[in-house]
């Protein structure tokens, strides 16, 4: 455990000097918070309550899960939807910023062939490095949602919507798939992050990992995906499996020497 | 300490990695606990090579070697333990401070008393005044005293110092060099290599010199002895040339040369025949103004090695 806590500690201490990853680790929360209150905010006032779901410019696939409600909140729980998505490429943002500089930025400092030649165990420095990356993605994407909850209630929203922001497909995505899409995005990092020389080149490539997320993203735009709790659990499995299969493989693809020679 | 069995590295490098680099070559040497070895080479002769494979970082594609008692590829944990290493760049985390820099890796290697430690090696090498700077603000010199001191942290009984004066100007290289020769009154065994051929011939109790191979390997002194044999000069006031002849006569004296007012005398001991030539010269009328012996320096026998080894690749 005292590697582990000192990878991270100095992961921290070095990371929190960089004005790159502060930036994006307080802007984007900040946006991401401010931009589905203001929407919500918008919507809230603006649409009269007694308009029917379906002229509401909804796609149709989507108005059918509106009955009951009225056509504002209809619209938005349909925003809320993808928010949603928002919020889950924070945990994936943040620990890419910071996982992807992990290894090149030590390579490109020639200080991973002093790092290596400690006792350190293969498998205590990657922990070290991952945690220090999801770490901080986990719990800022909890406190934007916190803070985005709060802001819901100082909104006024009604008890329909409300209750569509604290459902459990919502609280299962931001508690658990979230951490869980971190800890795959931060092995990717960690990955790429070995492989380049090129701190740049590293985040480029380690930032595709959100494509998948886009995906889903433009499904639920284009009214073909519409996330509720079946959704969620199927997306918590698969990923969880996913993450636990990149941490076995990266278990064997990751020894001393691959790390510290097998890069271009 | 360490003792290495045929060791060999090949690297596969091109696009496909088709093409085998053999950059050791069946390397066997021992070092014993408490000297000082000095792995001598051209650049890219696998000094740097030899060095990660001893310390656990690459492994060998062949051989075997024991390092601090322990078996290589197999306690490498152990290994990692108890040697120290000044890698050939030294490394540090730049945005972090000295201090700082020397705490994290005392916490890696396990030091019980971190604080204790830092501080001793700080003051050690004179960095204290400044160990609360990043190491962004450091010069060359400094930087390189930084990881001498990282390197002996744990209290390593094998240190492996790579290059440890490149680069540093003629004070700095100094105080390193003193510091090793002190690490070695504190019987530490001492692997290092370096490029500076004057501080190998100080510093060093045996020196390897390598390329690819191991070309030869002795303490500076015998390689001297048994690469050029040893010579004396022999200062006279005048020079008669028939002195030659008397000095060729007396045993054990070979290749004697005259020049100028001097004799050069090759001597296998020339302890036990200095006084008998000196005596046959004084008793012929020569008036010797002072013996010398010549020294072929380090540089010299490193350079017909790595030469002739070259011209016999070719
Ligand atoms: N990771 C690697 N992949 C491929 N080839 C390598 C690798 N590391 C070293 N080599 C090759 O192995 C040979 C020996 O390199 P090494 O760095 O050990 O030399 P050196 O004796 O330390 O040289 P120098 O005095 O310049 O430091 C060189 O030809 C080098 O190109
Ligand atoms: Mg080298």
């Amino acid at each position: 455990m005292r590697h582990i806590r000192t990878i991270i500690d100095k992961e921290w201490a070095e990371v929190f000097k960089n004005r790159w990853v502060i930036t994006t680790m307080t802007l984007l929360p900040l946006l991401f918070v401010a931009l589905p209150l203001v929407m919500l905010y918008m919507t809230n006032s603006s649409l009269p309550v007694e308009m029917p779901a379906e002229s509401a410019g909804l796609p149709p696939g989507f108005a059918a899960a509106c009955s009951g409600l009225t056509a504002g909140e209809c619209t938005q729980i349909y925003l809320l939807n993808q928010f949603m998505l928002l919020f889950m490429m924070m945990p994936l943002i943040i620990p890419t910023t910071i996982a992807a500089y992990s290894i090149v930025g030590e390579k490109t400092t020639r200080s991973l062939e002093p790092l290596l030649a400690t006792p350190i165990t293969t498998i205590e420095l990657l922990a070290g490095k991952g945690l220090a990356a999801v770490i901080p993605g986990v719990i800022i994407s909890y406190g934007v949602f916190g803070v985005f909850v709060v802001g819901c209630l100082l909104l006024g929203l009604t008890p329909a919507v409300l209750s569509y922001i604290l459902s459990p497909s919502w609280l299962l995505g931001i508690l658990v798939l979230g951490p869980i899409l971190s800890v795959i995005a931060t092995i990717f990092a960690i990955y790429v992050s070995s492989r380049v020389s090129d701190p740049r080149v590293a985040e480029q490539v380690s930032s595709t990992v959100i494509l998948p997320l886009m995906l889903v993203m433009f499904a639920v735009l284009a009214g073909k995906l519409v996330i509720n709790i079946n959704f969620m659990v199927i997306a918590i499995i698969v990923s969880a499996l996913i993450a636990f299969g990149m941490l076995r493989l990266g278990t064997v693809i990751f020894d001393r020497e691959n790390i510290l020679t097998k890069w271009k | 300490m360490i003792k290495t069995r045929g060791l060999t590295k090949i690297f596969k490098i091109g696009k496909k990695q088709e093409t085998e680099l053999i950059a050791v070559d069946n390397l066997s040497l021992e070092v014993e606990r408490g000297e000082v070895f000095g792995f001598l080479g051209p650049n890219g002769a696998g000094k740097t090579t030899t060095v990660r494979m001893l310390t656990g970082l690459i492994r060998p594609s062949a051989g075997s070697a024991q390092v601090a008692g322990f078996e290589l590829g197999k306690e490498d944990t152990n290994i990692r333990r108890n040697v120290g290493i000044l890698t050939e760049s030294p490394g540090m985390y730049e945005r972090l401070t000295a201090e700082k820099n020397l705490t994290i890796f005392a916490n890696l290697y396990d030091v019980p008393d971190v604080e204790k430690s830092v501080n001793k090696y700080l003051s050690m090498l004179g960095l204290w005044e400044r160990r609360h700077d990043t190491v962004g603000s450091f010069s060359k010199g400094m930087r390189q005293k930084l990881a001498v001191a990282r390197a002996l942290i744990h209290e390593p009984q094998i240190l492996f110092l790579d290059e440890p004066t490149t680069g540093l100007d003629p004070e700095a290289s100094k105080t390193v060099r003193d510091f090793i020769e002190e690490l070695k009154t504190e019987g530490r065994t001492i692997f290092m290599t370096t490029h500076n051929l004057d501080e190998a011939e100080r510093l060093c109790d045996r020196v390897g010199i390598f390329q690819q191979k191991l070309l030869t390997l002795d303490s500076p002194a015998s390689l001297r002895d048994k690469m050029f044999g040893r010579k004396v000069v022999f200062h006279l006031r005048e020079l008669q040339a028939s002195w030659v002849n008397l000095v060729a006569g007396i045993a054990g004296a070979e290749n004697v040369e005259a020049v100028d007012n001097k004799l050069v005398v090759s001597l296998k001991d020339p302890e036990e025949r200095n006084p008998e030539i000196i005596k046959a010269l004084v008793l012929a009328g020569a008036q010797v103004q002072f013996v010398g012996e010549i020294r072929h320096s380090l540089e010299q026998i490193y350079l017909e090695m790595v030469q002739s080894h070259e011209r016999g690749q070719a």
